[in-house]
Protein backbone atom coordinates (compact mmCIF):
# COMPACT_ATOMS: atom_id res chain seq x y z
CA UNK A 1 0.00 0.00 0.00
CA UNK A 2 1.19 3.36 -0.91
CA UNK A 3 1.56 6.41 1.65
CA UNK A 4 -0.35 9.30 1.24
CA UNK A 5 1.93 11.93 -0.17
CA UNK A 6 1.08 15.43 -1.54
CA UNK A 7 1.57 15.51 -5.32
CA UNK A 8 3.45 18.04 -6.27
CA UNK A 9 3.59 19.08 -10.59
CA UNK A 10 5.75 21.75 -11.16
CA UNK A 11 6.11 22.74 -14.99
CA UNK A 12 10.05 24.48 -15.09
CA UNK A 13 13.33 22.80 -14.04
CA UNK A 14 13.64 26.12 -12.14
CA UNK A 15 10.06 25.41 -10.12
CA UNK A 16 11.27 21.87 -10.17
CA UNK A 17 14.39 22.90 -7.89
CA UNK A 18 12.65 25.77 -5.52
CA UNK A 19 10.60 22.77 -4.27
CA UNK A 20 13.41 19.85 -3.34
CA UNK A 21 15.27 23.00 -1.92
CA UNK A 22 12.15 23.74 0.02
CA UNK A 23 11.37 20.02 0.72
CA UNK A 24 14.78 18.59 0.67
CA UNK A 25 14.13 14.90 2.31
CA UNK A 26 11.11 15.50 2.62
CA UNK A 27 10.33 14.49 -0.80
CA UNK A 28 11.37 12.22 -3.16
CA UNK A 29 11.52 12.70 -7.27
CA UNK A 30 9.16 10.56 -9.79
CA UNK A 31 10.23 10.83 -13.56
CA UNK A 32 8.86 8.04 -15.02
CA UNK A 33 8.97 5.91 -11.84
CA UNK A 34 9.18 2.66 -13.16
CA UNK A 35 11.71 1.48 -10.26
CA UNK A 36 10.09 4.15 -7.40
CA UNK A 37 6.33 3.19 -7.68
CA UNK A 38 6.98 -0.68 -7.28
CA UNK A 39 9.52 0.25 -4.21
CA UNK A 40 6.55 2.47 -3.09
CA UNK A 41 4.20 -0.04 -2.77
CA UNK A 42 6.19 -2.38 -1.10
CA UNK A 43 6.46 0.07 1.08
CA UNK A 44 10.31 0.72 1.04
CA UNK A 45 10.16 4.12 0.39
CA UNK A 46 7.41 6.48 1.62
CA UNK A 47 7.24 10.16 1.09
CA UNK A 48 5.39 13.25 2.27
CA UNK A 49 6.02 14.96 -0.90
CA UNK A 50 5.87 13.96 -4.71
CA UNK A 51 7.73 16.16 -6.86
CA UNK A 52 7.21 14.96 -10.43
CA UNK A 53 9.69 15.97 -12.98
CA UNK A 54 8.17 13.59 -15.64
CA UNK A 55 6.96 16.39 -17.82
CA UNK A 56 9.13 19.52 -17.19
CA UNK A 57 10.07 21.50 -19.83
CA UNK A 58 13.68 21.53 -21.57
CA UNK A 59 14.70 18.27 -19.76
CA UNK A 60 13.63 15.96 -22.43
CA UNK A 61 16.54 16.13 -25.55
CA UNK A 62 18.95 14.33 -27.47
CA UNK A 63 21.76 16.35 -28.62
CA UNK A 64 25.30 15.76 -30.28
CA UNK A 65 27.86 17.96 -31.01
CA UNK A 66 31.62 16.76 -32.67
CA UNK A 67 33.10 18.83 -29.77
CA UNK A 68 30.99 18.68 -26.78
CA UNK A 69 29.83 14.88 -27.34
CA UNK A 70 26.30 13.60 -26.43
CA UNK A 71 23.97 15.37 -24.38
CA UNK A 72 20.59 13.72 -23.00
CA UNK A 73 17.76 15.36 -21.11
CA UNK A 74 17.37 13.36 -17.93
CA UNK A 75 13.63 12.97 -18.63
CA UNK A 76 14.80 11.62 -22.37
CA UNK A 77 13.09 7.97 -21.98
CA UNK A 78 14.61 4.67 -23.01
CA UNK A 79 12.79 4.43 -26.24
CA UNK A 80 13.84 7.77 -27.19
CA UNK A 81 17.21 7.04 -27.10
CA UNK A 82 16.83 2.96 -27.99
CA UNK A 83 15.16 4.81 -31.14
CA UNK A 84 17.29 7.63 -31.66
CA UNK A 85 19.05 7.37 -35.31
CA UNK A 86 21.98 9.62 -34.13
CA UNK A 87 22.74 6.94 -30.95
CA UNK A 88 22.35 4.47 -33.25
CA UNK A 89 25.08 5.83 -35.72
CA UNK A 90 27.65 7.24 -32.86
CA UNK A 91 26.93 5.30 -29.63
CA UNK A 92 25.50 1.67 -30.84
CA UNK A 93 26.27 0.22 -27.42
CA UNK A 94 23.83 2.70 -25.94
CA UNK A 95 21.14 1.43 -28.44
CA UNK A 96 21.84 -2.00 -28.24
CA UNK A 97 21.93 -2.00 -24.39
CA UNK A 98 18.44 -0.18 -24.47
CA UNK A 99 16.84 -2.43 -27.19
CA UNK A 100 17.36 -4.96 -24.27
CA UNK A 101 16.29 -3.13 -21.13
CA UNK A 102 13.40 -4.36 -19.00
CA UNK A 103 10.45 -4.37 -21.89
CA UNK A 104 8.58 -1.87 -24.38
CA UNK A 105 6.46 -0.62 -22.14
CA UNK A 106 9.30 0.26 -19.34
CA UNK A 107 11.09 1.77 -21.94
CA UNK A 108 8.13 4.08 -22.95
CA UNK A 109 7.54 5.79 -19.87
CA UNK A 110 10.85 5.28 -17.80
CA UNK A 111 13.86 7.83 -18.18
CA UNK A 112 17.43 7.81 -18.26
CA UNK A 113 18.42 10.23 -15.48
CA UNK A 114 15.40 8.21 -13.18
CA UNK A 115 17.37 5.24 -13.94
CA UNK A 116 20.89 6.38 -13.35
CA UNK A 117 19.43 8.64 -10.29
CA UNK A 118 17.75 5.05 -8.80
CA UNK A 119 21.03 3.86 -8.13
CA UNK A 120 20.30 -0.02 -8.66
CA UNK A 121 23.89 -1.85 -9.02
CA UNK A 122 22.09 -4.16 -11.76
CA UNK A 123 20.63 -1.45 -13.56
CA UNK A 124 21.94 -1.43 -17.11
CA UNK A 125 22.63 2.01 -18.42
CA UNK A 126 25.59 2.75 -15.52
CA UNK A 127 27.60 0.41 -16.77
CA UNK A 128 27.72 1.21 -20.49
CA UNK A 129 28.12 4.88 -19.36
CA UNK A 130 30.64 4.62 -17.16
CA UNK A 131 32.81 3.04 -19.72
CA UNK A 132 32.30 5.62 -22.19
CA UNK A 133 33.60 7.95 -19.89
CA UNK A 134 29.71 9.71 -19.02
CA UNK A 135 29.08 12.48 -16.91
CA UNK A 136 25.75 13.53 -14.95
CA UNK A 137 25.17 17.32 -14.63
CA UNK A 138 22.91 17.82 -11.70
CA UNK A 139 21.88 21.23 -10.45
CA UNK A 140 19.70 22.78 -7.49
CA UNK A 141 18.38 25.67 -6.68
CA UNK A 142 21.63 27.66 -6.21
CA UNK A 143 23.97 25.82 -8.45
CA UNK A 144 24.77 23.12 -10.95
CA UNK A 145 27.95 20.66 -11.24
CA UNK A 146 29.31 17.99 -13.21
CA UNK A 147 29.77 14.81 -11.58
CA UNK A 148 31.46 11.79 -13.65
CA UNK A 149 29.32 8.87 -13.00
CA UNK A 150 32.95 6.88 -11.71
CA UNK A 151 32.46 9.49 -8.46
CA UNK A 152 28.00 9.41 -8.65
CA UNK A 153 27.76 6.21 -6.88
CA UNK A 154 28.55 5.63 -3.07
CA UNK A 155 27.24 2.71 -1.77
CA UNK A 156 24.19 0.85 -1.98
CA UNK A 157 21.57 2.71 -4.03
CA UNK A 158 23.36 5.45 -3.04
CA UNK A 159 24.68 8.78 -4.78
CA UNK A 160 26.57 11.69 -4.36
CA UNK A 161 23.47 14.03 -4.72
CA UNK A 162 22.96 16.42 -2.35
CA UNK A 163 19.30 16.56 -0.66
CA UNK A 164 18.87 19.21 -2.73
CA UNK A 165 19.96 18.27 -6.27
CA UNK A 166 18.56 16.09 -9.24
CA UNK A 167 20.62 14.72 -12.60
CA UNK A 168 19.60 17.36 -15.50
CA UNK A 169 21.34 15.87 -17.92
CA UNK A 170 23.49 13.07 -18.84
CA UNK A 171 26.60 13.62 -21.04
CA UNK A 172 29.18 11.41 -22.81
CA UNK A 173 31.87 12.82 -24.33
CA UNK A 174 33.23 11.85 -28.09
CA UNK A 175 34.54 8.53 -28.46
CA UNK A 176 38.65 8.58 -29.32
CA UNK A 177 39.72 7.35 -32.35
CA UNK A 178 40.15 3.36 -32.79
CA UNK A 179 38.14 2.60 -29.65
CA UNK A 180 34.51 0.99 -28.82
CA UNK A 181 32.39 -0.30 -26.69
CA UNK A 182 30.43 -3.51 -25.97
CA UNK A 183 27.95 -4.84 -23.21
CA UNK A 184 26.83 -8.03 -22.47
CA UNK A 185 24.70 -8.96 -19.04
CA UNK A 186 24.32 -13.07 -18.12
CA UNK A 187 20.47 -13.68 -17.25
CA UNK A 188 17.81 -16.31 -17.76
CA UNK A 189 15.17 -13.83 -19.69
CA UNK A 190 16.68 -11.64 -22.37
CA UNK A 191 14.68 -8.36 -20.71
CA UNK A 192 15.96 -9.36 -17.01
CA UNK A 193 18.69 -7.41 -15.25
CA UNK A 194 21.70 -9.06 -15.42
CA UNK A 195 22.56 -11.79 -12.63
CA UNK A 196 26.05 -9.86 -13.79
CA UNK A 197 26.85 -7.80 -16.52
CA UNK A 198 30.03 -6.36 -18.16
CA UNK A 199 30.41 -3.24 -20.47
CA UNK A 200 34.27 -2.75 -21.90
CA UNK A 201 35.92 0.09 -23.77
CA UNK A 202 38.99 -0.48 -25.42
CA UNK A 203 40.74 2.43 -27.06
CA UNK A 204 43.84 1.37 -29.16
CA UNK A 205 47.43 2.66 -30.21
CA UNK A 206 47.95 2.49 -33.92
CA UNK A 207 49.96 -1.01 -33.26
CA UNK A 208 46.74 -2.05 -31.67
CA UNK A 209 48.09 -2.47 -28.46
CA UNK A 210 45.83 -1.43 -25.41
CA UNK A 211 46.62 2.22 -25.06
CA UNK A 212 43.33 2.44 -22.53
CA UNK A 213 40.35 0.08 -21.09
CA UNK A 214 37.88 0.80 -19.07
CA UNK A 215 35.64 -1.78 -17.88
CA UNK A 216 32.75 -1.32 -15.59
CA UNK A 217 30.68 -4.76 -13.83
CA UNK A 218 26.74 -4.71 -12.83
CA UNK A 219 25.30 -6.20 -10.08
CA UNK A 220 28.64 -7.54 -8.95
CA UNK A 221 28.97 -4.95 -5.77
CA UNK A 222 26.87 -2.94 -3.79
CA UNK A 223 27.40 0.22 -6.43
CA UNK A 224 28.25 -0.32 -10.30
CA UNK A 225 31.99 -0.25 -10.16
CA UNK A 226 34.82 0.12 -12.66
CA UNK A 227 37.38 -3.07 -12.67
CA UNK A 228 40.16 -0.91 -12.27
CA UNK A 229 42.77 -3.89 -11.91
CA UNK A 230 41.98 -5.33 -14.78
CA UNK A 231 42.19 -2.05 -16.92
CA UNK A 232 45.89 -1.73 -15.60
CA UNK A 233 46.65 -5.50 -16.28
CA UNK A 234 45.51 -4.47 -20.02
CA UNK A 235 47.22 -0.79 -20.52
CA UNK A 236 50.32 -1.71 -23.02
CA UNK A 237 49.39 -4.99 -24.35
CA UNK A 238 48.41 -7.29 -27.17
CA UNK A 239 45.20 -8.86 -27.52
CA UNK A 240 46.35 -12.89 -26.85
CA UNK A 241 44.11 -15.65 -24.34
CA UNK A 242 46.83 -15.24 -21.57
CA UNK A 243 45.73 -11.25 -21.29
CA UNK A 244 42.14 -11.60 -21.42
CA UNK A 245 42.41 -14.30 -18.50
CA UNK A 246 44.50 -12.27 -16.45
CA UNK A 247 41.68 -9.47 -17.09
CA UNK A 248 39.61 -11.48 -16.30
CA UNK A 249 41.13 -12.88 -13.31
CA UNK A 250 41.79 -9.78 -11.60
CA UNK A 251 37.67 -8.28 -12.45
CA UNK A 252 36.17 -11.85 -11.13
CA UNK A 253 39.05 -11.27 -7.36
CA UNK A 254 37.72 -7.10 -7.27
CA UNK A 255 34.48 -7.91 -7.96
CA UNK A 256 32.31 -7.73 -4.56
CA UNK A 257 29.09 -10.03 -5.23
CA UNK A 258 26.44 -11.40 -2.98
CA UNK A 259 25.05 -14.96 -2.60
CA UNK A 260 21.19 -14.37 -3.40
CA UNK A 261 18.76 -16.77 -5.06
CA UNK A 262 19.44 -16.03 -8.51
CA UNK A 263 23.22 -17.09 -7.97
CA UNK A 264 25.99 -17.68 -5.45
CA UNK A 265 28.94 -15.01 -4.55
CA UNK A 266 31.66 -18.00 -6.95
CA UNK A 267 29.03 -18.27 -9.82
CA UNK A 268 28.96 -14.85 -9.73
CA UNK A 269 32.51 -13.94 -9.51
CA UNK A 270 32.82 -17.00 -12.44
CA UNK A 271 30.49 -15.05 -14.74
CA UNK A 272 32.44 -11.12 -13.95
CA UNK A 273 35.31 -13.56 -15.61
CA UNK A 274 34.05 -14.83 -18.64
CA UNK A 275 31.96 -11.86 -19.56
CA UNK A 276 35.51 -9.84 -19.14
CA UNK A 277 37.10 -11.72 -20.89
CA UNK A 278 34.35 -11.76 -23.59
CA UNK A 279 33.89 -8.38 -23.83
CA UNK A 280 37.27 -6.70 -23.70
CA UNK A 281 37.99 -9.48 -26.47
CA UNK A 282 34.50 -8.15 -28.40
CA UNK A 283 35.96 -4.69 -27.96
CA UNK A 284 39.07 -4.47 -29.02
CA UNK A 285 38.47 -6.36 -31.89
CA UNK A 286 35.99 -3.97 -32.98
CA UNK A 287 38.55 -0.80 -32.07
CA UNK A 288 41.31 -2.97 -34.31
CA UNK A 289 39.04 -2.31 -37.28
CA UNK A 290 37.57 0.99 -36.34
CA UNK A 291 38.77 4.57 -37.94
CA UNK B 1 -4.77 14.00 1.67
CA UNK B 2 -5.79 17.24 -0.61
CA UNK B 3 -7.39 15.37 -3.68
CA UNK B 4 -6.22 16.82 -7.14
CA UNK B 5 -8.40 17.16 -10.39
CA UNK B 6 -7.55 14.53 -13.42
CA UNK B 7 -8.21 15.36 -16.71
CA UNK B 8 -8.12 12.12 -18.97
CA UNK B 9 -9.11 10.90 -22.17
CA UNK B 10 -10.43 7.60 -21.71
CA UNK B 11 -11.21 5.26 -25.24
CA UNK B 12 -11.75 8.95 -26.64
CA UNK B 13 -14.34 9.62 -23.80
CA UNK B 14 -13.22 12.80 -21.58
CA UNK B 15 -13.62 12.14 -18.06
CA UNK B 16 -12.98 14.71 -15.02
CA UNK B 17 -12.21 13.38 -11.56
CA UNK B 18 -11.08 13.99 -8.03
CA UNK B 19 -8.64 11.25 -6.94
CA UNK B 20 -5.73 10.85 -4.44
CA UNK B 21 -2.84 11.50 -5.83
CA UNK B 22 -1.15 8.10 -4.80
CA UNK B 23 -3.54 6.54 -7.34
CA UNK B 24 -2.22 4.19 -9.88
CA UNK B 25 -3.54 4.66 -13.48
CA UNK B 26 -4.83 1.08 -13.40
CA UNK B 27 -6.87 1.92 -10.23
CA UNK B 28 -8.56 5.02 -11.54
CA UNK B 29 -9.29 3.10 -15.55
CA UNK B 30 -10.91 -0.23 -13.36
CA UNK B 31 -12.16 1.38 -9.95
CA UNK B 32 -13.06 4.86 -11.01
CA UNK B 33 -14.45 4.63 -14.28
CA UNK B 34 -15.22 0.53 -14.90
CA UNK B 35 -12.75 -0.27 -17.58
CA UNK B 36 -12.05 -3.81 -16.40
CA UNK B 37 -10.83 -5.31 -19.51
CA UNK B 38 -7.28 -4.19 -17.89
CA UNK B 39 -6.43 -6.41 -15.58
CA UNK B 40 -4.21 -6.27 -11.92
CA UNK B 41 -1.38 -9.02 -12.62
CA UNK B 42 1.71 -8.89 -10.97
CA UNK B 43 1.68 -5.09 -9.72
CA UNK B 44 5.24 -4.74 -10.40
CA UNK B 45 5.76 -4.33 -14.38
CA UNK B 46 6.59 -7.46 -15.00
CA UNK B 47 3.75 -9.30 -16.47
CA UNK B 48 1.97 -6.78 -18.82
CA UNK B 49 -1.66 -7.69 -17.90
CA UNK B 50 -2.34 -3.98 -17.02
CA UNK B 51 -1.12 -2.74 -20.13
CA UNK B 52 -2.67 0.33 -22.01
CA UNK B 53 -1.78 2.95 -24.84
CA UNK B 54 -0.83 6.30 -23.75
CA UNK B 55 -0.77 8.74 -26.46
CA UNK B 56 -0.17 6.11 -28.56
CA UNK B 57 2.52 4.44 -26.17
CA UNK B 58 1.88 0.68 -24.50
CA UNK B 59 2.85 1.52 -20.80
CA UNK B 60 2.05 -0.61 -18.16
CA UNK B 61 -1.17 0.90 -16.33
CA UNK B 62 0.45 -0.99 -12.65
CA UNK B 63 3.36 1.73 -12.77
CA UNK B 64 1.85 4.73 -13.65
CA UNK B 65 0.35 7.23 -10.75
CA UNK B 66 -3.28 8.37 -12.69
CA UNK B 67 -1.88 12.26 -12.29
CA UNK B 68 1.20 11.61 -14.88
CA UNK B 69 -1.07 10.88 -17.25
CA UNK B 70 -3.09 14.33 -16.58
CA UNK B 71 -4.43 15.80 -19.63
CA UNK B 72 -3.54 12.68 -21.97
CA UNK B 73 -5.05 10.08 -24.44
CA UNK B 74 -5.69 6.19 -22.65
CA UNK B 75 -6.58 3.40 -24.66
CA UNK B 76 -8.14 0.29 -23.40
CA UNK B 77 -8.90 -2.93 -24.95
CA UNK B 78 -12.46 -1.91 -24.61
CA UNK B 79 -11.34 0.81 -27.24
CA UNK B 80 -10.25 -1.08 -29.64
CA UNK B 81 -13.20 -1.89 -31.20
CA UNK B 82 -14.75 0.03 -34.28
CA UNK B 83 -18.22 0.54 -34.50
CA UNK B 84 -19.43 -2.68 -32.51
CA UNK B 85 -17.17 -4.38 -34.76
CA UNK B 86 -14.35 -6.65 -33.15
CA UNK B 87 -10.55 -4.94 -34.13
CA UNK B 88 -8.81 -7.05 -36.61
CA UNK B 89 -6.30 -8.26 -33.87
CA UNK B 90 -9.04 -9.36 -31.80
CA UNK B 91 -10.36 -10.87 -34.48
CA UNK B 92 -7.29 -12.22 -35.22
CA UNK B 93 -6.58 -13.61 -31.89
CA UNK B 94 -10.09 -15.46 -31.96
CA UNK B 95 -9.31 -17.18 -34.94
CA UNK B 96 -6.06 -18.26 -33.54
CA UNK B 97 -7.00 -19.30 -30.57
CA UNK B 98 -4.18 -16.60 -29.07
CA UNK B 99 -5.44 -17.30 -25.52
CA UNK B 100 -6.42 -19.90 -22.88
CA UNK B 101 -7.24 -18.47 -19.46
CA UNK B 102 -7.35 -14.86 -21.20
CA UNK B 103 -6.10 -12.87 -18.20
CA UNK B 104 -2.86 -11.49 -20.57
CA UNK B 105 -5.11 -10.93 -23.62
CA UNK B 106 -6.16 -7.50 -23.18
CA UNK B 107 -2.45 -6.16 -22.20
CA UNK B 108 -1.33 -8.53 -25.09
CA UNK B 109 -3.79 -6.97 -27.08
CA UNK B 110 -2.53 -3.28 -26.46
CA UNK B 111 0.71 -3.98 -26.72
CA UNK B 112 0.54 -5.62 -30.13
CA UNK B 113 -2.07 -2.55 -31.35
CA UNK B 114 1.16 -0.55 -30.44
CA UNK B 115 3.72 -2.68 -31.86
CA UNK B 116 1.64 -3.07 -35.39
CA UNK B 117 0.73 0.97 -35.66
CA UNK B 118 4.70 0.99 -35.11
CA UNK B 119 6.04 -1.46 -37.46
CA UNK B 120 2.77 -2.95 -39.83
CA UNK B 121 5.19 -5.19 -41.66
CA UNK B 122 7.27 -7.14 -38.99
CA UNK B 123 9.07 -10.24 -38.91
CA UNK B 124 8.04 -13.13 -37.13
CA UNK B 125 11.18 -12.47 -35.16
CA UNK B 126 9.71 -8.37 -34.53
CA UNK B 127 6.53 -9.96 -33.48
CA UNK B 128 8.10 -11.50 -30.73
CA UNK B 129 10.60 -8.62 -29.34
CA UNK B 130 7.04 -6.76 -29.80
CA UNK B 131 5.33 -8.35 -27.00
CA UNK B 132 8.30 -8.74 -24.92
CA UNK B 133 6.84 -7.04 -21.99
CA UNK B 134 3.77 -9.67 -22.11
CA UNK B 135 3.87 -12.87 -20.33
CA UNK B 136 1.21 -15.62 -21.01
CA UNK B 137 1.72 -19.05 -19.40
CA UNK B 138 -1.15 -20.63 -21.34
CA UNK B 139 -0.03 -20.57 -24.81
CA UNK B 140 3.44 -20.73 -25.28
CA UNK B 141 3.34 -17.43 -27.27
CA UNK B 142 2.85 -19.44 -30.40
CA UNK B 143 -0.79 -18.79 -31.41
CA UNK B 144 -0.59 -15.01 -30.33
CA UNK B 145 2.93 -14.92 -32.72
CA UNK B 146 0.38 -16.36 -35.92
CA UNK B 147 -2.38 -14.10 -34.99
CA UNK B 148 -0.31 -10.99 -35.22
CA UNK B 149 1.57 -12.56 -38.22
CA UNK B 150 -2.03 -12.83 -40.26
CA UNK B 151 -2.69 -9.54 -39.36
CA UNK B 152 0.47 -8.04 -40.92
CA UNK B 153 -0.15 -10.12 -43.88
CA UNK B 154 -3.02 -8.27 -44.58
CA UNK B 155 -5.63 -11.55 -44.06
CA UNK B 156 -8.20 -9.33 -42.02
CA UNK B 157 -7.55 -6.21 -44.36
CA UNK B 158 -11.49 -5.85 -45.14
CA UNK B 159 -11.99 -5.65 -41.40
CA UNK B 160 -9.88 -2.65 -41.20
CA UNK B 161 -12.04 -0.46 -43.94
Amino acid sequence: MIKDFHYLRPNTVGEALDLISQYKDDCKIICGGQSLLILMRQGLVATDYLVDIKRVQGLNYINFDTNEGLKMGAATTHRAIEKSALIKDKFKVLADMENNLASIQVRNWGTIGGNLAHADAAGDPAPVLMTLGASVKVGSADDTRIISLDQFYVGLFETALKEDEIVLEVQVPVPASRSAAVYEKFNLLQSDQGIIAVAASMTLNGDSTCKEARIALGNAAPTTMRARKAEQTLVGGKLDDGLLEAAGLAASEEADPISDIHASEDYRRHLVKVLTMRMVKKAWEQAAISA
Amino acid sequence: MEKHLLRITVNEQEYELYINPKALLVEVIRDHLGFTGTKRGCESVSCGACTVMIDGMAVKSCSVLAMQVDGMNVTTSEGLEEKGQLHPIQKAFLDHGAYQCGFCTSGMLMSSKAFLDENPNPTTHEIREGIEGNLCRCTGYNSIVRALDAVAKGNYREDKA
